[in-house]
C-alpha cells in the first residue's frame, strides 16, 4: 500500500471552496472512524478540523466546494501542484453545486442586489467544478457524499487502487429494496430514472420523490422523464425547476432544462 | 494604562476550528488597539437571488444547503414563515417532531463545537485528534453524543446533513413505534454521558471576562426556546418575529463596508448562552439543578461560558427527546396540506448558534418573489469585535503575538460563527492592503 511505498504515512489535504461545509462534516461525523483514518494518513491540512497549512504538499487532497472567484482560481492550481492525488467530492465541486444557478443569470445583477458595495466583492460570474479548471483524479458525487464512499476511496487510494463507482440509478436501488415506486404509483415527480445512486434511495424510501442530489446517471434518458412529468400535469417550468436543482450545471441536467425551454419557446408560450 | 509601546500586526489568514472561512487582523500601535476585525472571505453564494422564482414548496431542500452544519435549523425557520403566512397550525404531533429533530441537530452540533473545536485549546491541542491520544474517554463520548444528534436528525430525515424528510405542514414520513423506541433506549443510554460532559466542561478553568452583553432569544411560553414565540431580550423588551426589521437596524460602520446588526444601537448576542440566560426557568428540574451545579452564578455575561451551555443544552435536548419519546404514537397522516396565500411570512427559530430569521414574499402561485435571510453569525459579529476587544485588554495587549493569537481565537470560538451562513447575506467587506 502506499506507505510501504511512500516510506511514510501518506499526507493529506482536505480543501475548501464556495460551499456549506456539509461534505467536511462526512469526515467529522465519523466519529471513532476519523480517529482510525488519522491513524492511516497524516492530516496536514484541513482547517475546520484543525490543522492549517493550505500550501503544504500531499499525497491526496479532497477538495469540496466550487470555484467562485478569482482567488479560487489561484488556489486550485496552486493545490493541483501541490497533490499527487486529487478527489474532487460533492455537488459542489463535481458540478458547481446549487450556487451554480448563478450560471443562468446576471450574476453582476445579482451581486448588486445582495451587496451594497459589490466592487468589493471577489467574485466571478460563474461557479464551476474543479474538472473546469484541473485535472481531478476521483470524483464523488452527492449532496453531500455518503461516509462508505468517502472511506472507500480512501482505502482503494492506499491500496494503489481505483474504487468501484456505482453507476446505477436511484430506480434500481429501490428495486432492491423493493420500495414502492413514487412516480408510478402516486403519481409524485421522481428524478430517480436520471439520477445516479449512492444516497441508498433515501427519498422514495421516505414517500418522496428523488431531487436529483447525486447528479445524472449514465445512459440517462432526460427527455422521455420530462415527458413523464408533463403527463402528470407540471407546467414546463416546474419541469424545468427539476433539473435546475443541486445539480443544475452538470451537462445532461443543464441541456435538458435549456431543451424544455426552448421547446416551450417554439410552442408560443 | 498599558505602557509596552510596541507594534504588533496580526495577521491570521485562516482561522483553524471554525466552520466556514475567516481571517482575523489586528493591529496594535502604541499599546492601543488600532485595528481589529474579524474578515469573512469566503465566497458569496447568492442564496437569496436564486431563491426567487423558485416555489415554497422547494425551500426546505434549497435552504439546507445554506449550511451543512444546521440544515433543519434553516428547513424550519423557512417553513415557519410560510405556515406563518398560511395561518397553518400543523398540530402537536408534528411540533413535537420538529422539536425532537430540532434537538438531533443541536445535540449534534453542540458536541461538534465542544470537542472537535472548542475543547483542544483549553487542554493545549491542536485538533481533537491530537488530543483523543491523551483523553480517549473524553473525545470518544463527545463523538458519540454527536453520533446521537445525528440519529435522531436521521430518525425524521434520513441521513443527517441535507435531511429529506421535512417539508411544508410535517413530515414525509412518520418513523415507526419500533423505530421511535429503540431511539429512546439510545437517549436513556446516553443521558449519563451527557451529565458527565456538563460536570465535564464545568470544571474547564476559562478567564473571568464578565461583561454586560445584550442578549436576544425566542421566547416560548412554559418551554425552553426553539421552535416559536416572540423574540425577548434581557432589557424588558419582547417583539413579534415579523417586526425584526423593526428593531434590528444594520449600521455601517465608519472606515468599513461591513454592516453590523444592532439592537437599541448596541450589539447583541444570540446563540446558546443567550438563550439559557433568559430561559433558564424554563428547563426541566433536573437540568436546571445540573446547571446550579456547575457553580456558574446564572446569568452569565461571561462569553468563556458559552461551552458550560452548550454542554446543558445537550443534557436538556437528550432529557426532553426522552419525554417525547415516551408519548410516542404513529400519527394517520404525518402533515398536514398548506396552500400559503400571496404575501409576505415570516418565520425564526433557534439555530445551534441561535436566533435564525427569514422572510419570504410569494405570489399567488407560491413563488418566491424576494427572500431575505438573517443567520446567526451576521448578528453575533458586531458582538464578536466589542468581545474581543475587551477581551483583549483584559489580557493584556504586551503578551507574545502567539499568545494574543490563541486567546483571540479562543474568543471567536465561543460564539462558535458559522461562517458558511453568514457570508451568504452578511454585506462584507474585503480590505485590499
Amino acid at each position: 500500500m502506499q506507505t510501504s511505498t511512500l516510506g511514510r504515512k501518506p499526507r493529506m489535504a482536505v480543501h475548501k471552496f464556495a460551499s456549506c461545509d456539509g461534505c467536511q462534516l462526512t469526515f467529522l461525523n465519523m466519529g471513532e472512524t476519523l480517529l482510525q483514518l488519522a491513524d492511516m494518513v497524516e492530516l496536514v491540512h484541513f482547517a475546520e478540523a484543525g490543522p492549517v497549512a493550505p500550501d503544504a504538499e500531499v499525497d491526496i487532497a479532497f477538495i469540496e466546494g466550487s470555484v467562485t472567484t478569482e482567488h479560487d482560481l489561484q488556489r486550485i492550481k496552486q493545490i493541483r501542484s501541490n497533490s499527487g492525488f486529487i478527489v474532487a467530492f460533492g455537488a459542489c465541486a463535481t458540478a458547481g453545486g446549487i450556487q451554480a444557478l448563478r450560471n443562468f443569470a446576471d450574476a453582476g445583477e445579482w451581486l448588486s442586489a445582495v451587496y451594497a458595495k459589490p466592487e468589493y466583492i471577489d467574485s466571478l460570474a460563474t461557479s464551476t467544478p474543479m474538472s473546469d479548471h484541473i485535472k481531478i483524479d476521483l470524483e464523488i458525487w452527492g449532496c453531500p457524499p455518503n461516509k462508505d464512499q468517502v472511506l472507500g476511496a480512501i482505502r482503494a487510494w492506499l491500496y494503489g487502487t481505483l474504487p468501484e463507482q456505482a453507476q446505477d440509478k436511484v430506480c434500481m436501488e429501490c428495486k432492491r429494496q423493493q420500495a414502492v415506486c413514487v412516480l408510478v404509483a402516486k403519481g409524485m415527480p421522481c428524478m430517480g430514472p436520471v439520477t445516479q445512486t449512492g444516497c441508498g434511495a433515501l427519498c422514495p424510501s421516505f414517500g418522496r420523490g428523488c431531487y436529483s442530489c447525486y447528479g445524472p446517471a449514465e445512459a440517462l434518458n432526460t427527455a422521455s422523464l420530462a415527458g413523464w412529468f408533463e403527463g402528470l400535469g407540471l407546467l414546463p417550468e416546474e419541469i424545468t425547476r427539476h433539473f435546475r436543482h443541486i445539480s443544475n450545471s452538470a451537462p445532461e441536467f443543464r441541456d435538458a432544462a435549456a431543451n424544455i425551454i426552448s421547446t416551450d419557446a417554439d410552442h408560443g408560450h | 494604562m498599558v505602557t509596552n509601546k510596541r507594534t504588533v500586526a496580526l495577521h491570521v489568514p485562516v482561522l483553524a476550528r471554525v466552520e466556514g472561512e475567516g481571517a482575523l487582523h489586528l493591529r496594535i500601535r502604541d499599546g492601543q488597539i488600532e485595528d481589529l476585525h474579524l474578515e469573512i472571505y469566503e465566497p458569496p453564494r447568492l442564496f437569496e437571488k436564486f431563491l426567487e422564482g423558485r416555489s415554497y414548496e422547494e425551500l426546505p431542500e434549497l435552504v439546507a444547503r445554506i449550511c451543512g452544519i444546521c440544515p433543519v435549523a434553516y428547513q424550519m425557520s423557512a417553513i415557519n414563515a410560510v405556515e406563518s403566512l398560511s395561518g397553518t397550525d400543523p398540530g402537536p404531533w408534528v411540533q413535537a417532531m420538529r422539536r425532537l429533530m430540532y434537538y438531533g441537530e443541536w445535540i449534534q452540533s453542540h458536541a461538534l463545537h465542544i470537542h472537535l473545536l472548542a475543547a483542544p485549546d483549553f487542554f493545549g491541542y491542536d485538533s481533537a485528534i491530537t488530543m483523543a491520544k491523551d483523553y480517549p474517554q473524553i473525545v470518544r463520548r463527545g463523538m458519540r453524543l454527536q453520533g446521537l444528534g445525528n440519529a435522531l436528525i436521521r430518525l425524521l430525515g434520513a441521513r443527517s446533513v441535507h435531511p429529506v424528510g421535512i417539508k411544508v405542514g410535517g413530515f414525509h414520513r412518520a418513523p415507526s413505534m419500533q423505530e421511535a423506541t429503540a431511539l429512546k433506549v439510545q437517549l436513556e443510554d446516553a443521558l449519563q454521558d451527557a451529565q458527565d460532559l456538563v460536570a465535564w466542561v464545568a470544571g474547564i478553568a476559562v478567564p473571568d471576562r464578565d461583561q454586560d452583553v445584550t442578549l436576544l432569544s425566542l421566547e416560548e411560553p412554559g418551554d425552553y426556546p426553539i421552535l416559536n414565540g416572540k423574540i425577548a431580550s434581557n432589557r424588558g423588551q419582547s417583539f413579534a418575529v415579523s417586526d425584526f426589521e423593526k428593531h434590528i437596524v444594520e449600521h455601517q460602520v465608519a472606515e468599513s463596508t461591513a454592516l453590523f446588526s444592532l439592537f437599541n444601537d448596541q450589539p447583541y448576542l444570540v446563540g446558546p448562552l443567550a438563550r439559557l440566560n433568559l430561559n433558564l426557568d424554563t428547563l426541566p428540574e433536573s437540568v436546571r439543578t445540573l446547571a446550579v451545579k456547575t457553580g456558574i452564578d446564572w446569568p452569565s455575561g461571561n462569553m468563556f461560558h458559552s461551552m458550560a451551555a452548550r454542554a446543558i443544552e445537550i443534557c436538556y435536548g437528550i432529557t426532553d427527546a426522552i419525554r417525547i419519546l415516551e408519548d410516542y404514537g404513529e400519527p394517520d397522516t404525518a402533515s398536514v396540506p398548506v396552500k400559503p396565500p400571496a404575501g409576505v411570512g415570516y418565520g425564526a427559530t433557534e439555530a445551534p448558534r441561535g436566533l435564525l430569521w427569514h422572510r419570504y414574499e410569494l405570489d399567488e402561485d407560491g413563488l418566491i418573489r424576494n427572500a431575505r435571510i438573517v443567520p446567526p453569525t451576521s448578528q453575533n459579529q458586531a458582538r464578536i469585535e466589542r468581545d474581543l476587544q475587551h477581551s483583549l485588554m483584559a489580557f493584556g495587549l504586551d503578551k507574545p503575538d502567539k499568545e494574543l493569537q490563541l486567546h483571540c481565537e479562543q474568543v471567536i470560538r465561543n460564539f462558535d460563527p458559522c461562517i458558511s451562513c453568514a457570508t451568504h447575506f452578511l454585506r462584507l467587506s474585503t480590505e485590499r492592503l
